[in-house]
């Protein structure tokens, strides 16, 4: 008796959801599943938005999922391996571990899905095309303000979050070699990795400041260092200048009030639309280049505010 | 029911109860299955079921590790973290030393063993209450991973056929219509070996004795702690498999994975019919119950639900089949 009442509980639940999907199969437009790197995140949500805008133009329905922590690859996985049992017209994909992808992605090649990669590349020739940042420019332009907010020469150092990822690589290659190209009065002294932690990496930022009095500013290259050598500042009540990247209400809040001067922000909203309007052209046949750069900005107390930049940023 | 009879129905009480749950927690499955498969023609497609078994496998070997030592009133909340240091020992193994393929998977093995043995010998003889116990060890092994890989994933592209164990295919081999990867078959094997011991050992009586009554255990001679700190170290070792599947999945040891794959793993076990309280379980429950969230997960998926609310429908999903076991025993 239980058992029936069981059976026909989850019977009608799904049956439930069933239907709320019945809708979606009865329009005639692209189906794109989109597996991220993260969900809960404001950057991935930012991604979503960018994908559920360009679904819209585009009429196309599109779901978005990833996993809970940036460390659960094999949970990638079954988001994946489902994704395709769904049969969807084209996959959007942010490879945690590319290696680890390779089979499923050649599953979807078999099968003739187009797979678009996005934020980071995949070591492989299947996706047609990647809608990434530019992460070496980004931080050549975050090297630019350096040089002019510090009136061009002086000591600066480089807190980043990991020396293994491909954008603490790209950030800090961008940032180093940009100051070498360019600016000739201006020495990088120190390039320290705190692992995108904003304690680890206040810690790290007074040990800078304390080892180097007369330095005169820090790029902070991902969200968690900027924070954390803003915090460092503050704890010391030093004066350099400092560069963050990505947004957030806290880097926003620091830039609002003075203690960080600036900051490189992605386009996570372009990032997730690019995407799913390539997805889109590859279904119409058209050719796709292989890196879609979908830009980058540098914000300030100053221009926060503009619609064009307001547009980028997330809490 | 006469009173001759009842002394002799309570004595296999929990092999009845256990068996009747089996069906329960079985019929829930196949409500699932079925359902799915009505609202999508994906669901009921070789690849996919494969897919859903392959997804299946880590958190099964985890899950039936964890029934074990949930049967003796204990709880192991370092499964996860453990599989991610097994995985990371052959890492060390292969890549690092290159040695070769048995020896990486039988060092995998014996690290768990011996980080049960650790964990079982704090529990029995130090008198650390298991959550405590294992919660210390889930960050004692977290960090570990990371101090010995470095903090980076570790590869193993020296070692061809690695990612074989688990993604390649014996069965397919023999009959190419159903390729069931190997990982799957590994996940039975020990289903079946750990039902064996369950049943069939002393060890197995022993670790239902402990959950029931552990008192009347220790007062009728038998040394209670050898048995306790065997069950423990007999979990590792099959967590120790599941970091071999994990790591030959992915081709590569993720130091970092792990935290809370133990909440899943005994979420499979209470859905399975297992008490928390100890004294009762099973493994094929566990096994069904670790279907069950896989085949939730996946069909979601399929029906592109929100993930928001897979989370919840995941989360009711589990209240609803303890309500209903929780139900069952105040009818019998």
């Amino acid at each position: 008796m239980l058992n029936r009442r069981t059976l026909l509980g989850a019977l009608s639940a799904v049956a439930m959801l069933a239907a709320s999907n019945g809708a979606a199969f009865a329009q005639d437009s692209y189906d794109i599943a989109l597996i991220s790197k993260g969900f809960q995140h404001q950057f991935w949500q930012a991604v979503k938005a960018g994908a559920d805008k360009a679904a819209a133009e585009f009429g196309a329905t599109v779901t978005f999922e990833g996993p809970e922590s940036e460390s659960q690859v094999d949970r990638q996985m079954d988001m994946l391996a489902a994704a395709l049992s769904r049969n969807p017209d084209a996959i959007g994909f942010a490879a945690l571990d590319s290696q680890a992808a390779v089979p499923l992605l050649q599953q979807a090649k078999d099968a003739g899905i187009p797979i678009i990669a996005f934020d980071s590349g995949v070591d492989s020739d299947i996706p047609l095309s990647t809608a990434t940042t530019d992460n070496v420019a980004a931080a050549a332009l975050a090297a630019d303000k350096m040089a002019e907010l510090i009136g061009g020469e002086g000591k600066v150092a480089v807190v980043a979050h990991d020396q293994t990822s491909r954008t603490g690589i790209d950030r800090v290659d961008g940032f180093v070699n940009r100051i070498k190209e360019a600016y000739p009065n201006i020495e990088v002294v120190s390039v320290q990795y705190g692992g995108g932690d904003q304690l680890q990496s206040t810690e790290i930022t007074k040990s800078i400041l304390l080892a180097n009095p007369d330095l005169k500013g820090i790029f902070g290259a991902n969200e968690g260092s900027a924070i954390g050598v803003a915090n460092g500042k503050q704890e010391l009540g030093s004066q350099i200048v400092v560069i963050g990247f990505d947004s957030g209400a806290a880097q926003k809040g620091m830039i609002t009030s003075g203690v960080m001067n600036g900051a490189i922000t992605q386009n996570p909203v372009g990032i997730g639309y690019e995407t799913v309007k390539a997805a889109i052209g590859a279904l119409k046949g058209e050719t796709l280049p292989p890196i879609i750069d979908t830009g980058f900005y540098y914000y300030d107390a100053s221009n926060m505010n503009d619609p064009e930049i307001a547009a980028v940023l997330y809490d | 029911m006469t009173d001759t009879a009842a002394p002799a129905a309570q004595k296999s009480g929990p092999r009845i109860s256990g068996a009747f749950h089996r069906l329960l927690a079985f019929s829930g499955l196949i409500a699932l299955v079925v359902a799915f498969s009505l609202a999508s023609p994906n669901f009921m497609q070789t690849q996919n079921i494969l897919a859903i078994l392959q997804a299946t496998s880590v958190n099964g070997v985890l899950a039936i590790a964890a029934t074990l030592v949930i049967i003796t009133g204990g709880i192991d909340l370092s499964v996860g973290t453990l599989m991610t240091f097994c995985a990371v020992i052959a890492g060390v193994i292969l890549t690092y030393l290159g040695l070769p393929m048995p020896l990486g998977i039988i060092g995998a093995i014996l690290a768990g063993a011996a980080s049960g043995l650790i964990s079982g010998t704090v529990i029995a003889k130090l008198k650390v209450p298991p959550f405590i116990a294992t919660l210390g060890m889930m960050l004692i092994l977290k960090g570990l991973s990371l101090v010995i890989s470095g903090t980076r994933p570790i590869y193993f592209n020296d070692t061809p056929g690695f990612n074989q164990i688990a993604l390649g295919s014996v069965v397919g081999q023999i009959i190419p219509a159903v390729p069931v990867p190997n990982g799957v078959m590994i996940l039975f094997a020990v289903a079946l070996i750990a039902s064996f011991i369950l049943g069939k050992t002393a060890l197995g009586r022993y670790t239902f004795a402990l959950g029931s009554n552990e008192e009347a255990v220790r007062l009728s001679g038998v040394n209670v702690d050898r048995w306790k700190i065997g069950v423990y170290a007999l979990a590792g070792g099959i967590v120790g498999v599941a970091g071999v599947l994990i790591a030959s999945r992915l081709n590569s040891a993720q130091p970092a994975l792990g935290q809370g794959y133990e909440l899943d793993a005994i979420a499979a076990v209470v859905i399975g019919g297992t008490s928390l309280s100890g004294g009762r379980g099973t493994v094929l429950g566990t096994l069904i119950g670790a279907l069950i969230i896989s085949v939730l997960a996946n069909g979601l998926r399929i029906l592109s639900v929100a993930q928001e609310w897979q989370t919840v429908v995941t989360g009711c999903i589990i209240i609803l089949a303890v309500y209903a076991d929780i139900l069952r025993r105040r009818t019998l």
